[in-house]
């Protein structure tokens, strides 16, 4: 599905990714975990356009995209809740999940994705007229989240999506995901903080650390790998 | 009584008249965070556009009603042109660098469209026509506000509403309002920015050259440099209203109009811009964010 070949990139004169091979397989959850700082953001960046990527390929679907403007890359399926969420604070819930469905003309199929979506987090159909700045931090995760649903990506990358969330929150939040992942058979790409979860509900996982890849393995082997669990897992 | 109400009246007409020009202040720094100083000439280009335009058709003997409505097209379509190139010419390859470099590059901008126009034109005031007749319905009250004011008022009115829709409603407007609010995200939902950034100069600018034509044949004669102050005194309204924010560049203008409008009416016209930018510095002084404006809250 996706594969990035030797990518590098960076801000001015600092390098952030050196030399960052990785490929995740259609229907996967793949994650990615590292420290602060260790690159994971840069690397969705890069992925979806924002950040331009300086050397290496990063190839969607065998095509190469990664000198394409990020709308182009929206449009190739791939969608990203960054970290932070970005809800669109003074736009109301409805309205960012319409921009969340931008690029679609298909009017049916719009409406259809966001029953799914009021589905999926009831809440957010109670709270449709109300501005997306009012709804609290695991609400906005939620908003984030269904806009991106509402691109019908197949690829979708997600950015810590666990910060700043209360225990409870987080599982749910997990939960969906693994949903999301099963019934619509949506590749996802998820970076996290939170090893330990992310682990748990990803096929395979690669590990980041200074911007560089330093492993790369079955999501349930690296969990029992000590050096990961020292590092990552605080056990 | 009556001369209050004829004040309030062309202080109003004055302000919708900024407002129009307020706007596209407004707009383009809602998007991309900039003084567009080249805005004030934009607008004396639609005059002047709406002036050639107006005297050739009323040479052929075209109705008036005819020549208010090509005109004000031509305007519009050519001042957003001139909008849409000074984007892509003067900010758009600043686009990254430092926030002070597109504000001088605007002032170049607009220093080299007066003296474009000065040089294909002249430098003296030209006489504009007359394109709004003193309407015969309106006699019994013409002592209190003209022919043209209500054309004015009504014309920014319908304007304003269909802007008002174009930015609630409309595809384009709710990619405005996002970009406006958070242009990574814009990109990460498939916004193409510099559309949207380009949309946004080429209604501003089109804004802009309306104002152009109404007011220069309210006044009835246009020269190279009537942008400079008209510029200035919208970028006042879009300041006291709070930049950026398209309701308060609206209501930022009538106040400025009607503190104008009696300011002239009851102490002198030599006070009339005095009271203005008193205004503008009570404003910055007390509410520095404008009236309707938000705290800019930088995250560290």
């Amino acid at each position: 599905m996706l594969e990035l070949k030797n990518v590098e990139t960076g801000y001015g004169h600092i390098q952030v990714l050196h030399d960052v091979n990785l490929t995740i397989h259609a229907g996967e959850i793949v994650t990615l975990i590292g420290a602060n700082g260790a690159g994971k953001s840069t690397t969705l960046m890069t992925i979806s356009g924002i950040v331009p990527c300086r050397r290496g390929q990063i190839l969607l679907r065998g095509q190469e995209i990664q000198a394409l403007s990020p709308d182009k890359i929206v449009a190739l399926g791939v969608c990203q809740v960054p970290e932070g969420r970005h809800i669109f604070a003074d736009l109301t819930v409805r309205e960012n999940l319409d921009l969340g469905a931008f690029l679609r003309t298909d009017k049916v199929g719009i409406k259809q994705d966001l029953e799914y979506v009021y589905s999926l987090f009831p809440i957010l159909a109670e709270r449709r007229h109300q501005s997306g700045g009012t709804l609290s931090g695991g609400q906005q995760q939620m908003l984030a989240m269904s806009r991106a649903l509402m691109a019908r990506p197949q690829l979708l990358l997600l950015d810590e999506p666990s910060m700043g969330l209360a225990p409870l929150i987080i599982t749910q939040i997990f939960e969906i995901i693994k949903a999301i992942n099963k019934e619509h058979n949506t590749t996802i790409f998820l970076v996290e903080q939170n090893a330990h979860q992310a682990l748990h509900i990803a096929d395979r996982g690669y590990v980041i650390e200074n911007g560089r890849i330093i492993l790369a393995d079955n999501a349930d082997k690296l969990l029992s790998n000590p050096d990961v669990q020292k590092a990552y897992l605080g056990i | 009584m009556d001369y209050f109400i004829e004040l309030f009246c062309s202080g109003l007409t004055r302000g919708s008249i900024y407002a129009l020009i307020a706007l596209g202040y407004t707009m383009v720094y809602g998007i991309i965070g900039l003084i567009n100083f080249a805005h004030g000439e934009i607008y004396m280009i639609g005059a002047f556009t709406s002036f050639i335009v107006a005297t050739v058709l009323s040479i052929y003997g075209f109705p008036l009603a005819a020549i208010v409505v090509v005109a004000g097209v031509a305007a519009a379509i050519w001042s957003s042109a001139y909008g849409y190139t000074v984007e892509k010419i003067a900010y758009k390859p600043l686009r990254h660098a430092p926030r002070l470099a597109p504000l001088i590059s605007a002032i170049g901008m607009s220093i080299l469209l007066q003296n474009y126009v000065l040089l294909a034109q002249t430098s003296d005031f030209l006489p504009f026509p007359e394109l709004i007749p003193e309407f015969a319905f309106m006699e019994p009250i013409a002592h209190i506000i003209g022919s043209s004011d209500i054309v004015i008022l009504l014309t920014t009115t319908v304007v304003m509403l269909a802007l008002t829709f174009l930015i609630k409603f409309t595809r384009i407007g709710k990619a405005m309002r996002a970009t406006a609010q958070d242009r990574t995200m814009a990109l990460l939902v498939g916004i193409n920015v510099d559309r949207v950034i380009s949309a946004t100069f080429i209604i501003g600018s089109a804004l802009a050259a309306i104002g152009g034509l109404l007011i220069a044949s309210h006044i009835g004669q246009i020269n190279f440099a009537i942008g400079f102050i008209a510029g200035i005194k919208a970028f006042t309204a879009a300041v006291l209203g709070g930049i950026g924010s398209i309701p308060g560049a609206v209501l930022g203008s009538l106040i400025l109009g009607l503190t104008e409008s009696f300011a002239t009416g009851y102490i002198s016209s030599d006070y009339e811009d005095v009271f203005a930018f008193s205004l503008l510095v009570l404003i910055l002084i007390f509410k520095p964010s404008g009236l309707l404006g938000k705290a800019e809250t930088k995250k560290v």
